[in-house]
């Protein structure tokens, strides 16, 4: 009993009210891990300016592709609204130095052309300014909705293996928030970017037509802006990253404890997850400011370099005018000018963090757009014969994790196996004996490192994926659940099933009866992944989905590990109707699933090391399974 | 999930239609602490647009002075004076970002910080209903919609207004007429924004949710991509997700037409009142009435008058956005959790590590919003030391019947006592304490082994880690790559379900509990590691009063007790053998004998 939990008792009252002071620093909690974190983070270049990488170049380029006619158009309507705009100065100009005199002469002709051509100007400005303002709104989200579908698409293609390693906050986080960030860019500033940098070109041309001297005093200018915007950029890029970086853990801590608050709320975590909150959220605060002081200094730096060029042009400009050298109006058009000169230079500070992002998300995308899926789609897919009769076999397959690493993990090794049409076969093994990887590669998760696995003959890696999945249907342990009705959740099994097709699948795997007591029954919403529902019941609902999908071969990994005992004798009675001409496969981690195999395969580290009918194991002195099923009976009682 | 969504939703759009700007001032203890900062903010921000509208009438003076004069040593002061205000334009924007960057972004952390505090404490079924996508939305795009209120909106909504307001004496006093005559063409420009400002909200508040909508569809394909993959239904999701983007697209077009319209108009209006401005102006200088060097003045100032216009759109959209955002948040805030200390909590007597005794007395239990009661009426009595095992059919209960004892749901009839105590009198902190629970679905959380052992006990000893390691079977982990300090879960290494449960049985025991709950400890095991986990198991047990729901005959074996669970009541207790013998029910519960099955199957 020493040893044991009762033991020697700790050496203080552990229900001193001792306050939150954590005993392992809060900086420690993470534990460490090889994968380098941010590799799909590294996306914006350390020096500089964002730069597109060539994959999110092209990818950029591939998707405004369709639209390109239309951006031209936008273009075009950009250019007429900026001209429209900046004529107003210009004319309010020319009415004070010809408009007036006129007027003074008693002639108002002038004046009132003038008012007539400001009033058009403003007029035409905000028509070309609405038809822009939609068509880059419906050109904009038709690129969106394009990226959506393509990334969705694109991860549904690759692979589990590759959905296990790039792990599922990562692959949800770059279809939404990665996608919002472009979204946030088109929706708020690239327009005002356009114009921004269309005002300054056609500024400076107006201005240069106007007075090349004044107009060079505003052009030099530039080059103190250009500096700032230099240094802005170089320590922007830098602090920005932070940012992400920061909300990125901040995200994980917040996600995870939701997920997991039976645990957090029964483990007393709280006051520790406190702890470890405050610390991302101050680093994340920390990191904002960073980004918003180095705001703080290149807004002001702006304006501050703008009021001194705008000054210095009134000073020399008025100096002229006062000499005789230069018209009032031209001084009064060039000082309107300048504001919209020097103004939107800070937008564009607001607007390159956006851009930033933008970048940096579409860099993201492009990387997992540029993923091969490991298990590609065949060019050519053989079809399979009809019907199917579901024999599978394996030919010299070899299987290993993580072939980059520096030390693959070899689940299977050298495997010739063949399970022919209609045999019920158990897998039976210790925990990595690679029962779930022969399951895997039977359906097509992975593919094998070497040999082949074939159905009726096709290799698998030559079959379309739907031809494979309607031959061939694994169910898992999770059981997972999407959120809609029962019935929906089984009718995913096949599409377009009637509901007393589903019913009587849910009947056929004696799911019927926990259905109909559930409050709407088969209309119930799961709710939440299934939340509502235990285990065993989400195993049954997989279990009517896979048994209304009608496959030649069935595959169950674990599948009944979480049903009580009576509901698995009645899965297993329905097993032995339902897989009544059907090839299956069967791990489970209880012999009882096992008896209604035709066949047992007893694996060890990746080898097949017995193999027969139950009875003939069970007979065969010293072996593995006849231990086992010895120990399955003591259990029994 | 999807109820949880519209529930939200509604809720949502309920709160929004009926928030209105008054809402904000609940904000208030957060923005308490930095009031000084807010003050001096708007001080400085309208100080600096002040300085701002100060360089037209010093441009004035130099046209209608010196150059008028053509004095142009008379200029030197007021260009002077015109470069000291350009700079201090500068400087005064400068401080205030400075001061808009300590308050906001303390604001902000503040608030994320209670939100997390108080999500944590919220009790299970509200988690149950609530997604934490709906969730993270509120603390993430909701708080920094915030923080740029607070920083930067709230201010420049004061901050605009008194610009307009001394843009429009100004002009007033430069000619009154033509003043008093911008101050009433302006105006219209105010309802109108308003107008499309309202509108603006109810479709972005529908985009909102329709993202949301969409984020669900690609959580869910991406954690059930198995099942996806499985069953080839690649097209059907993808067909799926096509449609959640098309409703998605048509709300953000529906945006920006509203959005189009409203710029158009805020940006044309004023450069039609300018066509004006310049005809009359021209003409009252004709006529005499005005200066040539206040005319130049009433335009450029006119222009002034536009920024602060647009904006006041802008601001009055970003206003209302956030009301909408704080009516979500506080929809979260405002939910009291049921499940709290006691007011005069009672507190266990008894050595601490001691078994204690666990009883059901009449426990009754409902789903929230179910017709008909889970449990009703259970009794069980657990004695000090003793280990129940509790058998039933799937969906009897028993899953929400361990959920009780640590009160992570309340029952709704009768109670559940630890050594007489009903668990509702003691503290939280007390009662989990000396209540652990294995969870059938072992959460782990991407942090070190050992952070996910002692969770919500840092200060665990080593010793106690490797104790519980042991007890658990789980000597895997020295195997990893960094041992106990090597990264699981989601962003680390990855594990087997049966290393997950037994990471999630050492957990349980870590805690020296005084009862030990266990959800079917040993499903996912192997026979091997079952064995094992067993062996140690039984030194556990020993020790604890515990409740182990169990499925198998094996995990059964454990116990010195059966219930048996049927009908929400415990319908027979006693050994296994026991209940094999007499309760037929039983019998058939656990029964793998397998020619009985034979039987069945040949009847």
């Amino acid at each position: 009993m020493s040893t044991g939990l009762s033991g020697t008792p700790a050496t203080e009252r552990p229900d001193d009210p001792d306050g939150q002071a954590p005993a392992v620093p809060v900086v420690q909690w993470r534990g460490r891990y090889d994968r380098k974190e941010s590799e799909d983070e590294q996306a914006v270049v350390a020096e500089g300016r964002p730069r597109l990488d060539p994959e999110a170049r092209r990818l950029l380029f591939e998707l405004i592709r369709p639209y390109r006619r239309q951006v031209i158009i936008l273009l075009a309507l950009v250019v007429g609204q900026v001209i429209t705009t900046m004529a107003a100065p210009l004319l309010i100009g020319m009415a004070i130095d010809h408009g007036l005199p006129d007027a003074l002469d008693g002639n108002y002709r002038t004046l009132m052309q003038l008012t007539l051509a400001l009033v058009t100007a403003a007029t035409v400005a905000g028509g070309l300014q609405w038809v822009f303002l939609r068509r880059t709104g419906i050109v904009g989200q038709a690129v969106l909705f394009d990226l959506r579908r393509r990334v969705f698409d694109h991860t549904q293609r690759l692979s589990v293996s590759w959905h296990e390693r790039f792990t599922s906050g990562r692959v949800i986080s770059r279809l939404t928030s990665d996608i919002d960030t472009l979204r946030e860019l088109l929706d708020s500033s690239l327009d005002g970017l356009l114009l921004s940098v269309l005002n300054i070109v056609v500024i400076s041309v107006v201005m240069l037509v106007l007075d090349p001297w004044l107009a060079l005093i505003a052009l030099i200018a530039l080059i103190p802006l250009f500096l700032l915007f230099r240094w802005f950029s170089a320590h922007s890029t830098v602090a920005f990253r932070r940012t992400r970086e920061s909300v990125a853990l901040l995200i994980v801590q917040f996600v995870e404890t939701l997920n997991g608050i039976r645990a957090v709320q029964a483990f007393r975590r709280e006051p520790r997850n406190d702890a470890i909150f405050e610390v991302l959220n101050n680093d994340y605060r920390d990191a904002n400011r960073k980004v918003f002081d180095l705001h703080a200094i290149f807004i002001p730096g702006v304006t501050l370099i703008g009021n001194i060029a705008t000054v210095t042009v009134l000073f020399i400009g008025g100096y002229r005018v006062a000499e005789g050298g230069l018209a009032l109006g031209v001084l009064t058009a060039f000082l309107l000018y300048l504001r919209e000169f020097y103004g939107p230079m800070e937008d564009v500070a607001i607007f390159y963090n956006s851009l930033q992002s933008a970048t940096a998300a579409l860099e993201k995308l492009a990387l997992v757009l540029d993923e091969e899926p490991s298990v590609p789609a065949p060019a050519h897919p053989v079809p399979l014969p009809h019907p199917t009769a579901g024999e599978i076999r394996f030919d010299s397959v070899e299987f290993s994790y993580d072939l980059k690493a520096e030390r693959p993990v070899t689940v299977l090794h050298e495997l010739d196996l063949c399970i022919q049409s209609g045999q019920t076969v158990a897998l039976v093994g210790a925990t990595g004996a690679g029962k779930t990887t022969i399951a895997k590669l039977i359906s097509r998760f992975y593919d094998p490192t070497e040999g082949q696995v074939r159905l009726d003959g096709v290799a698998l890696n030559e079959l379309s994926d739907l031809d494979l999945h309607t031959a061939v249907v694994m169910i898992t342990q999770d059981g997972f659940l999407f959120s809609g009705s029962v019935a929906d959740n089984i009718a995913f099994g096949r599409p377009g099933a009637t509901r007393a097709e589903i019913e009587q699948a849910a009947r056929a795997v004696g799911a019927e009866e926990f259905i109909r007591r559930l409050p709407a029954g088969f209309d119930t919403d799961v709710r939440k992944r299934g939340g509502r529902l235990s285990a065993g019941q989400r195993q049954l609902i997989a279990f009517a989905r896979a048994f209304l999908a009608d496959p030649a071969v069935l595959i169950l990994d674990e599948a009944t590990s979480s049903l009580d005992i009576p509901t698995e004798r009645a899965v297993q009675r329905a097993l032995r109707t339902v897989l009544h001409g059907r090839t299956a496969l069967i791990i489970a981690h209880r012999l009882s699933t096992v008896a209604i195999a035709d066949r047992v395969l007893v694996l060890d580290a990746g080898r097949v090391i017995e193999d027969g009918t139950p009875a003939d194991l069970i007979a065969t002195v010293d072996g593995q399974y006849a231990a086992l099923h010895t120990a399955w009976l003591d259990s029994l009682v | 999930m999807a109820l949880g969504a519209d529930d939200a939703s509604a809720a949502g759009s309920h709160a929004g239609a009926h928030a209105s700007v008054r809402d904000l001032l609940r904000l208030w203890p957060w923005l308490r602490p930095y009031r000084g900062y807010l003050i001096f903010m708007l001080v400085v921000a309208t100080l600096a647009m002040v300085v701002q509208s100060v360089l037209p009438i010093i441009t004035a003076a130099l046209i209608d002075g010196p150059i008028a004069r053509h004095e142009t040593s008379g200029m030197y002061p007021l260009i002077g004076l015109a470069l000291l205000f350009g700079v201090l334009e500068a400087v005064l924007f400068g401080i205030r970002r400075w001061a808009m960057n300590i308050s906001s972004l303390a604001i902000e952390t503040d608030l994320r910080r209670d939100f997390y505090q108080h999500l944590q404490r919220l009790p299970v079924s509200f988690h149950d209903r609530w997604s934490s996508g709906q969730l993270l939305s509120r603390v993430t795009s909701d708080l920094s919609m915030l923080r740029r209120f607070v920083g930067f909106m709230a201010v420049f909504v004061v901050a605009n207004l008194a610009v307009i307001v001394v843009v429009l004496a100004m002009l007033i006093r430069l000619h009154t007429v033509l003043g008093l005559a911008v101050c009433v063409v302006m105006l219209p420009l105010a309802v109108v924004t308003r107008y499309f400002e309202r509108r603006y909200n109810i479709e972005a508040r529908r985009a909102q949710d329709l993202t949301g909508d969409l984020a669900t569809g690609v959580e869910e394909s991406v954690l059930g991509i198995r099942v996806v993959k499985s069953f080839g239904r690649r097209g059907q999701l993808l067909q799926n997700f096509t449609g959640d983007a098309t409703r998605l697209r048509e709300a953000e077009l529906g945006k920006n037409r509203t959005l189009a319209t409203l710029w158009t108009i805020i940006g044309t209006y004023p450069q039609l009142v300018l066509a004006g401005v310049t005809c009359f102006g021209v003409l009252a200088v004709a006529n005499g009435s005005l200066s040539q060097g206040d005319l130049v003045a009433f335009i450029t100032l006119q222009l002034r008058l536009n920024w602060p216009l647009m904006a006041m759109g802008w601001l009055i959209a970003g206003t209302e956005e956030t009301v909408a955002a704080t009516a979500r948040l506080f929809e979260v805030f405002d939910t009291a959790s049921d499940i709290t200390d006691p007011p005069s909590p009672v507190r266990l007597a008894g050595p601490w590590n001691q078994p204690a005794r666990l009883q059901f007395s009449d426990v009754c239990f409902r789903f929230p919003g179910a017709a008909e009661d889970t449990l009703h009426g259970l009794n069980l009595d657990i004695a000090p030391g003793e280990t129940m095992a509790l058998v039933g059919a799937t969906g009897s209960g028993k899953t929400v019947l361990t959920s009780l004892v640590g009160r992570l749901h309340d029952v709704t009839g009768g109670a559940v006592k630890i050594d007489g105590v009903p668990v509702n009198q003691l503290s939280l902190e007390e009662l989990r304490r000396t209540v652990s629970t294995a969870f059938e679905d072992a959460t782990l959380f991407s942090a070190s082994v050992r952070e996910n052992l002692t969770l919500g006990r840092p200060e665990a000893t080593d010793e106690e880690v490797a104790e519980a390691i042991e007890i658990a079977q789980a000597g895997f982990v020295h195997e990893l790559p960094y041992a106990l300090e090597t990264r699981v879960g989601e962003q680390g290494l990855s594990l087997s379900g049966g290393q997950r449960q037994r990471l999630a049985l050492a957990r349980a025991v870590i805690g020296r509990p005084r009862v030990l709950v266990l959800d079917d400890p040993l499903s996912a095991l192997d026979v091997h590691t079952e064995s094992q986990v067993e062996k140690a198991l039984r030194r556990v047990l020993g020790a604890t009063t515990a409740l182990v729901v169990a499925h198998r005959a094996s995990t059964v074996l454990l116990a010195d007790r059966v219930a048996l669970l049927d009908g929400g009541r415990i319908t027979a207790v006693g050994t296994h053998s026991e209940l094999m013998a007499t309760n037929s029910s039983y019998r058939n519960l656990l029964s793998q004998d397998a020619s009985q099955d034979a039987q069945e199957v040949s009847v």
